[in-house]
């Protein structure tokens, strides 16, 4: 506490004696990597020079006046309190100052608005609270959630340089082409956003918003969600990975590649602690904002899974994976039967019925999911061999 | 001016059963002074968590609560019913009518307020908590993944409305029937004009927004898909119909404020308003251009290309009226005879601050550059400049240049300037860091940053509590003023010209009960 207040003093007097400071401090809007970019940092200038061009001759008039149109500096008023003349001139003039700004601006927008004729098309799924990205026909499609980690959160270790404004995986996008974006919601209203880009596009639910851009430096752009979308609207940033055209495409392929191998691991068998392994990344990627690290949730809005009868009890199992498959109507626990893969799948669930005292010693396998998926039942033929 | 008439009743049914326009007009402003301290406290738990990043003092669905409901307490609960209580006080006094047109439905439309207010209020304390999305609340957040109290939000927004409209209308009742012979449209006070432009907005407005709640209503508990896409609804027709009330109703949050601000600076410059005509001229340009421009806050919702230049082209003429009204300010005060006593510092700082917030204004009607300010701290940097120095340090200016008035007495002036000063520094402080943050990329209604945002939030908390606690000096001015001082005369400013300085002070019960005759 001692700390922070010589720290707010050394602030406050820094600020009144260094301008140097204010260099170091962001106090204005990036320029950006586009051209789009670099457009709409002029336009913003440009209005902002034309508002304190106006500001200083007004504020210059009227403090004119505080300063030597004071009472006691013996100052008479005068009488006159009209002319037609100066209301028009200054009815006419800002008018057409606002006409010569609205050129520039329009040209912007037509741009912006231009989406067509895309040399790659990505669609952009706005969840509570993540991103999904689908690179449309190149069979790539993933979910980009924070990474970091809540005890930087809740102040138990120090925060790093990019704390909130990282991911575990990127959008990765190639430098010089024209990227057209496909914007939607799957449950709430977000806001892609993006400050290098200047892309800022509406995600709303059964709609797809379309906006595009052009990086021309290769770079890792950062930005946040930019529209109130429930609890952790704070917490599901953006993190842009541009590179060369060569290193797109070979990134392209390992993702390819990786899905590949993820297939093959639903086929492996799978030890309970393999399981409860993976099931503890998964679940504190996916389901600790709102079930809670020690699993008892926020009731009644996130139920606890702690105790829950459908984590407990043997012959909910099915519901269980239900749940996580299909999702439940009506509240925010999502469908995830796209988002995680079986063996995540399987091993969050296997987690969720072992850790804080619901030691069930069940385990659910991902070909326990896989023919769930298929026949709409859990049998627990492969569970059996696998909890042993 | 009446020498025989009754006082008011004794104890507390005085107050709820008043048809009294100045006891409806001192309720409406104690009530809205205690909702400013309420969204005030809300405010506090706001920059206390955002001192530095980090999850500190609240969790982040308890943080939405207060952003929420710090809007819709400021907006519904302080700003509005003190503009009503100026109303009330100050509009049969300035036209010289005895009191408002419909006494009885004025008790009605006041005492609404205390229930929908702790209606509002109490879901805080109800399972799952109050509404958690902020004050514009947005749909599908609001209806299919709000808490389970929205249902009494939605009743409260209701009662509000019902209150607003009956105000509203009395208000317009008031001014076309009772002005004094010779007081025609052109001869009322600006006050007076602004706020009949106010009143026909909010007819205008609040059944729009009763709508809008209604469909989330009808979305929550019967089955409907206003506002669902999943059952053919559309989640951005919400936001249509919102805004349409929306942006009329910043003005309803503005207008009376030129009224106050245009009494104040001619009185203290000791020279006549400049350009009276074309200052109702303008205001009624702004209450038009208001209806024509709400999708300016949906320059991101993906609306057409012609739809997106429209409305930027409509928002940027509205800085032709705003500027008109500042120049004309400014020109009343050129070669015046200034004196700063409280009520001039606080409208000197309105026309700077305001003029600020209006620049910021400006830059947001540019739809590509709003791209980049849309929902950060930029919006909320313009929105408190137009709505804190501008909407609230007019209603101080006002309750400071008519409270000798209504109380008799002088209020501590020392004080009052010590009020003003920590109020003007720490309201700066607070907002105009947020400015830089917005531009730095810091997106508004979020809990935690990243620490470039760092140092700029805490002078903004620094700020904050400052300009919080200035606030109860304020409530001690006015008590203090209520109970004792100096007697203030009939007129106690020097220029002030006006119906309301003929009465004494403090004004009796009842005032013009034989209309006077204005020349």
């Amino acid at each position: 506490m001692r700390l922070q207040a010589r720290r707010l003093v050394m602030l406050l007097v820094g600020l009144l004696v260094s301008p140097a400071l204010w260099a170091k401090w962001a106090v204005n809007m990036p320029e950006g990597v586009t051209d789009l970019s670099h457009s709409i940092y002029g336009l913003h200038m440009t209005i902002f020079w034309i508002t304190v061009a106006i500001g200083v001759l007004v504020f210059a008039v009227m403090f004119w006046s505080v300063i030597f149109h004071r009472k006691s500096r013996g100052a008479k008023a005068s009488e006159f309190h009209e002319s037609t003349l100066v209301e028009i001139l200054w009815t006419s003039i800002p008018f057409a100052i606002l006409v010569v700004m609205a050129i520039p601006a329009t040209k912007t927008l037509i741009e912006v608005y231009d989406a067509d004729d895309a040399d790659i098309d990505i669609k952009v799924t706005g969840y509570q609270w993540k991103w999904q990205y689908e690179y449309l026909g190149e069979d790539v499609s993933f979910f980009s959630n924070l990474s970091t980690s809540r005890d930087e959160i809740n102040n138990s270790r120090p925060k790093n340089e990019n704390y909130l404004l990282e991911v575990d995986e990127p959008l990765v996008v190639p430098i010089g082409k024209k990227i057209r974006f496909l914007v939607t919601g799957a449950d709430v209203i977000h806001s892609w956003w993006v400050p290098e880009l200047a892309v800022k596009k509406d995600a709303i639910p059964g709609f797809i918003n379309e906006s595009w851009t052009k990086i021309n430096t290769p770079g890792i752009y950062r930005g946040q969600c930019a529209e109130l979308c429930g609890k952790d609207h704070g917490f599901m940033p953006i993190v842009v990975d541009a590179r060369p055209m060569d290193e797109y495409q070979e990134w392209l392929e390992g993702k390819r590649a990786e899905a590949e191998k993820i297939k093959e691991l639903t086929q492996k068998d799978w030890t309970m602690d393999e399981l409860m392994t993976r099931g503890e990344e998964v679940y504190t990627k996916v389901c600790v904002a709102c079930h809670q690290a020690n699993g008892q949730g926020i009731p009644p809005m996130f139920p606890p899974l702690k105790g829950n009868a459908i984590a407990v009890d043997r012959d909910k199992i099915g519901r269980h994976i239900e749940v996580l498959l299909y999702g439940v109507k009506g509240t925010a626990m999502q469908a995830f039967k796209d988002q995680l893969s079986e063996v995540d799948m399987a091993a969050v669930i296997t987690y969720e019925r072992n850790a804080w005292g619901n030691n069930t010693k069940e385990v659910v396998t991902p070909r326990d999911i896989l023919d769930y998926k298929k026949d709409g039942k859990y049998t627990g033929q492969y569970s059996s061999e696998g909890g042993k | 001016m009446s020498e025989h008439h009754h006082g008011p009743a004794k104890g507390l049914m005085r107050w709820v059963l008043t048809t009294n326009h100045k006891d409806i007009g001192s309720l409406y402003l104690w009530f809205s002074f205690a909702m400013f301290l309420l969204g005030g406290a809300m405010a506090m738990v706001i920059r206390a968590e955002l001192f530095q990043p980090g999850l500190q003092i609240v969790q982040p669905e308890f943080f939405n609560q207060m952003t929420t409901m710090h809007g819709l307490i400021m907006v519904f609960g302080a700003v509005m019913p003190a503009f009503v209580g100026l109303a009330n006080w100050m509009i049969p006094m300035m036209i010289g009518a005895p009191d408002m047109a419909l006494p009885r439905m004025n008790n009605w439309s006041f005492w609404i307020l205390p229930f929908a207010f702790a209606l509002l209020v109490s879901t805080l304390f109800m399972e799952g908590g109050g509404p958690n999305f902020g004050w514009t609340f947005y749909a599908p957040l609001s209806t299919d993944y709000g808490p389970p109290s929205t249902t009494f939000f939605i009743f409260a927004v209701h009662m509000m409305g019902i209150s607003s409209i009956m105000g509203a209308i009395n208000v317009i009742a008031t001014i076309l029937n009772l002005r004094a012979p010779g007081m025609t449209l052109m001869k009322m006070p600006l006050f007076v004009w602004t706020w009949l432009v106010t009143a026909y907005l909010l007819i205008a407005v609040m059944p729009v927004l009763a709508g809008a709640v209604t469909m989330m209503l009808m979305d929550i508990h019967f089955g409907t898909s206003f506002f669902n896409a999943g059952g053919g609804g559309d989640p951005v027709l919400f936001q249509h119909v919102f805004w349409f009330f929306g942006h009329p109703e910043v003005y309803i949050m503005i207008l009376p404020a030129f009224g106050i601000v245009s009494a104040i600076i001619p009185a203290f410059a000791r020279k006549p308003l400049f350009g009276y005509t074309s200052m109702v001229y303008a205001v009624a340009s702004i209450a038009f251009l208001s209806f024509i421009v709400w999708a300016h806050h949906m320059f991101t919702v993906g609306i057409p290309l012609v739809g997106e230049v429209f409305f930027m082209y409509a928002t940027m003429l509205i800085a032709v009226p705003t500027g008109v009204k500042v120049f004309n300010w400014v020109a009343t005060m050129f070669k015046g005879s200034l004196t700063f006593e409280t009520p001039m510092l606080f409208a000197v700082a309105f026309v700077v601050l305001f003029t600020i917030g209006g620049f910021s204004g400006l830059m947001l009607s540019i739809a590509p550059a709003d791209f980049q300010y849309h929902d950060t701290y930029f919006v909320v940097a313009h929105f408190h400049y137009v709505l804190v120095p501008g909407a609230i340090f007019a209603i101080f200016a006002g309750v400071y240049y008519w409270l000798p008035k209504w109380t008799g007495h002088m209020y501590d002036t020392a004080l009052s300037k010590v009020h003003f000063w920590m109020s003007f520094i720490g309201m700066n402080l607070t907002f105009f860091p947020m400015h830089f943050v917005g531009l730095a990329g810091m997106p508004r209604r979020i809990p935690d940053y990243n620490m470039q945002f760092a140092d700029f939030n805490m002078i903004s908390s620094v700020g904050g509590f400052m300009f919080g606690v200035t606030q109860l000096l304020f409530l001690f001015i006015v008590i203090k003023c209520v109970r004792t001082g100096d007697k203030a005369e009939a007129k106690p400013w020097e220029g002030a010209h006006g119906l309301e300085w003929m009465v004494p002070s403090p004004a009796p019960y009842h005032t013009f009960s034989t209309p006077p005759e204005v020349k």
